[in-house]
């Protein structure tokens, strides 16, 4: 029977299937950080268990560490403790750790693919529901919670029912200035905040083909935030490209057995889905979000839509734009803006910082901005030291910063103040995501780029020449 | 034992009728610093229950008197969307709340609650609005919630709506097992079949 890429790499994952019930399905790799381990490792320890396969877990520090002075201590009292934690727990069950300082630390969905550990075919969880990034190279990736980690560390299994499938086809050309950050957050406006829940997604068609490694990361990073457990891209010549020599890939003749797995990771002619969507890359400007869901993007020449013209409530849409301090039917461009933050599992890569200075490359950050960019990973920051793009980055008034996840999430000092207006180029625009009050307009690094520049929301596409 | 065995639950309930209620409300990231799992109903809502001067925000539904005590949530559609964190399961449990109702769930969100041994109800758009509108006409009217049988009813009219929840999960809810038991029951099949995986 014709099966689809998901099928494929979750039906040869299922240990049984509980009648009536979820599959009890198999974690190839299993990721933790300081803040969603610490629980799971309590449960353990005091049901008695130990870690049953210690090399398939890998430790990262990232939501909750600084991104100024790693060197030092950790200040916050909290935070230290929660990092000694995850550094203790590791180091009790066998568990290789990546701690602040360490060359390879960074946010866990960019080290993991950087050191071979995302592989295709593979399963992967993570305390983290940005989890979903690691489908970029066709696997099945996604968030669970503390029970479900402390499942992993002591049977290696969760237990999952098997969700329904969707494909999302977005063929053509992209135009100038728009960036894969843009098609996602395109089809997160047509799907609405929930519009893939229970499903798992496969994206396919020219654009993602057509995409980067880190540009296909960012698209299935996003997928969470229209509901759906994952997305994942199939496997092809890009993905072996830059999995090959990574220092955890398969070396050798394992290599080539795997490359031989690998090469029958696609959906097969005929394979059904339960739900089909086609977009045309021709219809995707570059976009922003103007609400408190990652739902509520529009392209950002366009005004906010009138309540009558979106779907869900009318009180939920009035309190979010109440929220936001805007009005129906106001335009995005020209909105003055307080701070950018470049960074995150969704936009913190090389090709991201790339992006971000082939705007500011002789141009100044505006007086009014202030902005934090912030690498994903320690390699990097390698990078862009590597390419000089360091030097174009402190040319034009801005400041490099060390890895984590900063404030995307702003569970460290990194919190955009309550009232002030930032164009992120993070994942989510939630009430006080950024810290307290403050208020987020989710955009790719070229639209944070030209607004960080221009001091108010901006077109990317005015500074930009093809 | 994980948690509590849920079997019956007849209550009043707080009503959230907010669309897309993301776990970042339910507790915000700053709250996420504990290294064991206690008092979450601290900072359940915490943003949306107060102040920035830490003064409770009155017309809050979580903080009115007259729902003081409730052990279900009727909340709006897409409710737990966003970031995986437990905690927010955890706050939920921890205020004293046994079921949240509502009209669409967050996948995460939900898994987390039946592995904390809240009971998530699935009703349908109508049924969520006939639960809001009792609520609001009386705020002290019940909400019954039946798992053997399945159904939630709105107790002074009789109303009432079946909701799914697979075999396997209702046994866990009404015996207060969790996945782990039924995992650790089965290692050598799990250790036979992880023998195969090629990496």
């Amino acid at each position: 029977m014709a099966k689809t890429l998901f099928d494929k790499v979750w039906d040869s994952h299922v240990v049984r299937q509980v009648k009536d019930g979820p599959d009890v399905f198999f974690i190839d790799r299993h990721f933790i950080h300081e803040v969603t381990s610490p629980v799971a490792f309590l449960g353990l320890e005091s049901r008695g268990n130990s870690v049953v396969y210690p090399e398939r877990t890998f430790a990262t520090a990232d939501h909750n560490t600084p991104t100024i002075n790693q060197h030092l201590p950790v200040e916050d009292p909290l935070s230290a403790n929660q990092l000694k934690a995850l550094e203790e727990n590791a180091a009790k069950h066998g568990i290789s750790h990546w701690g602040l300082g360490d060359l390879n630390n960074g946010i866990v969905h960019v080290v993991g693919p950087e050191n071979g550990i995302t592989l295709p075919g593979a399963t992967i969880v993570c305390g983290d529901s940005h989890t979903s990034t690691h489908g970029a190279f066709g696997a099945i990736a996604f968030g669970i919670g503390t029970s479900e980690v402390e499942m992993v560390l002591s049977t290696q299994c969760i237990m999952q029912p098997k969700p329904k499938k969707m494909r999302i086809n977005v063929n053509g050309k992209l135009g100038l200035g728009v960036t894969p950050k843009d098609v996602a957050l395109y089809i997160i406006a047509k799907q609405t905040t929930s519009g893939a829940t229970g499903f798992f997604v496969e994206y396919a068609g020219d654009v993602f083909e057509d995409m980067t490694m880190e540009g296909r990361m960012t698209v299935c990073n996003l997928s969470i935030e229209m509901g759906a457990r994952g997305g994942m891209i199939a496997p092809d010549a890009k993905t072996f490209e830059y999995i090959k020599g990574r220092s955890q890939t398969p070396k050798g003749a394992d290599w080539d057995k795997a490359m031989e797995y690998w090469k029958t990771l696609s959906t097969d002619e005929g394979a059904e889905f339960d739900v089909e969507f086609n977009y045309n890359a021709a219809d995707i400007e570059p976009m922003i979000t103007y609400g408190t869901n990652p739902g509520m993007g529009i392209g950002v020449t366009q005004d906010i839509p009138n309540a009558e013209n979106v779907e869900g409530g009318v009180e939920t849409y009035k309190k979010s734009l109440g929220y936001m301090n805007f009005n129906e039917g106001d335009s995005m461009i020209g909105k003055e803006i307080d701070f950018v933050f470049l960074g995150s599992c969704t936009n913190g890569r090389i090709e991201d910082f790339r992006a971000f200075c082939s705007i500011v490359k002789g141009r100044k950050k505006a007086d009014n901005v202030t902005a934090w960019l912030v690498p994903g990973s320690h390699k990097v920051v390698d990078q862009i030291k590597a390419e000089g793009l360091d030097k174009i980055i402190d040319e034009a008034g801005f400041v490099l910063r060390e890895p984590g996840c900063s404030a995307c999430l702003a569970m460290n000092d990194d919190k955009i103040p309550a009232g002030k207006l930032s164009v992120s180029t993070s994942n989510r625009n939630f009430e006080g995501r950024q810290g307290p009050g403050s208020r987020t307009l989710l955009a790719s690094p070229l639209v944070a780029a030209a607004s960080a520049v221009n001091g108010v929301v901006t077109d990317p596409r005015t500074l930009l020449t093809a | 034992m994980a948690y509590d065995k849920f079997d019956v639950l007849t209550s009043t309930a707080y009503p959230l009728p907010t669309e897309n209620v993301d776990t970042d409300q339910i507790i915000p990231a700053r709250f996420l610093k504990a290294t064991e799992r206690k008092d979450f109903d601290i900072n359940f809502f915490r943003d949306w229950r107060y102040n920035s001067d830490g003064t409770p925000k009155a017309d809050f539904p979580l903080n009115k008197e007259i729902y003081a005590g409730s052990k279900i949530l009727v909340g709006g559609r897409n409710f737990g969307s966003g970031s995986s964190r437990e905690h927010a399961a955890w706050s939920v449990y921890d205020f004293g709340l046994r079921c949240v109702i509502s009209s669409a769930f967050a996948d995460i969100f939900k898994n987390n609650c039946l592995n904390v041994g809240v009971l998530p109800v699935q009703v349908s758009a109508e049924f969520a609005d006939t639960l809001f509108a009792a609520i609001m006409a009386d705020p002290k009217a019940e909400i019954k919630v039946d798992l053997p049988n399945q159904t939630v009813t709105l107790v002074a009219t009789g109303e009432s709506e079946s909701f799914d929840i697979n075999s396997y999960k209702k046994d866990n809810m009404l015996n207060g097992f969790d996945d782990i038991d039924y995992l650790k029951n089965i290692e050598n099949e799990i250790s036979a079949f992880a023998e195969t995986r090629p990496f």
